[in-house]
This record gives C-alpha cells, structure tokens and sequence, in this order.
C-alpha cells in the first residue's frame, strides 16, 4: 500500500477538482481537445524543468512511496501524471469560479 | 541556480505571459485571484502530504528553508507559475465552434 502514498494524492485531487464538471455544466472534460492542448502546451516546459532538477537533485524521491516507473527524462510516473492532473484541476476552478459568480450575479439582477 | 530563483524567474515568466504577450490579463481578474486561493487551499493540502511524509525531499542548499505546512515556500510559486500559464493558454485556445454549446444554459 505505501507505494500508493503519491498515486493517492493524485486520485484525491482529480475527485476534488472533478465533481465541478458535472455541478456546474462546466463543458472542461467534455471539450477534450482544448484541454488536450492547453496541457500539451503548458505541461512540457515544467516537465523538463522537473528533469533537470531531478538530475540535479534538486529535490528527490521516497520510491518506497511510489509505483516505481519511470518514464522519459528519469521524470517518475507520478510526476508525469501531476503535470496532466494539475492543470485539468486549475482549469476546472476556474471555470467553476466564473460559472459560480455569473449564477451569484444572475440571482442578484432578477 | 537555486529553486528559488528559479521559482522566481517561472512567476515573472507567467505573469508577462499573462499580462504582454497572451493578453489574457488573468492578473487583472477578480475570478481568477478566487479560483487561486481555492487551488493555493488544496496545493497546501496535498503539497503537505508529499512533503510531509517525505515522499518528496528537497536539498536544503536549493532552497531558502522557508516552509508553509511542511512545504517550501517555492513550491507555491512553482505552484502559481503552473497555474497561470495554464489557465492563460486555456484561454488562448477557443474552443471550436463545434464544441461550443448552442444556448448558455440558463437556471432552470
């Protein structure tokens, strides 16, 4: 189980972040190919930032705590996985937040 | 160089992104300050967890040692410069008209 200790925090944050698509209609997930782009744009630049301080050891991993693959760069999976996970949440909230305040102004002009 | 200054350098990077070139001006939006302090909330959270239970360790000479629940403060530059830059290109990228929805959904 303990090798499960950072998928666990990446399974946390995509049920915490992923609920907003379905309460709030948030069309995120169901417009696959603009999240598709905006992460293989974004992600990349900190990927390679991620390698390089890996190999500089900048910081380091407890691969007791971890699934143990690696990919591309010596990047382990689960950071590979962080950088898909992460964006996706940031994108939902803040589409969530924007849907949230025009509901919050509709409800105050009617 | 140093994760701090590196961490500084990726926040500057994201703003004139933000601000200069994508135009997107997030910076300047109420909306996005509140989705942040939501997302800063929960990367305290789970930034905690992987640093806290040490399953990810950082060389003290790369940092400045300043910690917030067990996390480096770089982090949550790390962190913001991530989400910036991601939010700006989301923006950027339209959706096709094929994907946008016909009629806003209105309450019901």
């Amino acid at each position: 189980m303990l090798e499960w200790s950072y998928m666990a925090m990446l399974g946390f944050v995509l049920l915490a972040s992923g609920w907003l698509e379905w309460a709030f209609d948030l069309r995120v997930y169901r417009r696959p190919g603009r999240l598709f782009a905006t992460v293989a744009v974004a992600a990349p630049p900190f990927i390679l930032w991620d390698a390089w301080a890996i190999s500089e050891r900048h910081w380091f991993f407890d691969r007791s705590q971890m699934l143990g693959i690696v990919g591309p760069l010596n990047v382990p999976l689960e950071e590979y996985l962080f950088f898909i996970i992460i964006p996706i949440a940031a994108v939902l909230t803040l589409e969530g937040v924007t849907r949230f305040l025009e509901i919050v102004r509709s409800r105050a002009t009617s | 160089m140093t994760y701090t200054l590196l961490a500084a350098t990726g926040v500057l990077v994201a703003a004139v992104l933000d601000l200069v070139i994508l135009r997107t001006r997030l910076l300047t939006q109420g909306r996005f300050w509140f989705a942040w302090a939501i997302l800063v909330f929960f990367q305290l959270l789970t930034n905690g967890w992987l640093t806290g239970r040490g399953i990810v360790q950082y060389d003290p000479d790369m940092i400045t040692g300043l910690r917030i629940a067990y996390a480096p403060v770089e982090d949550l530059a790390f962190g913001f410069a991530l989400i910036v830059i991601t939010l700006a290109v989301w923006l950027t990228i339209s959706p096709s008209p094929s994907e946008r929805p016909a009629t806003h959904h209105r309450s019901k």
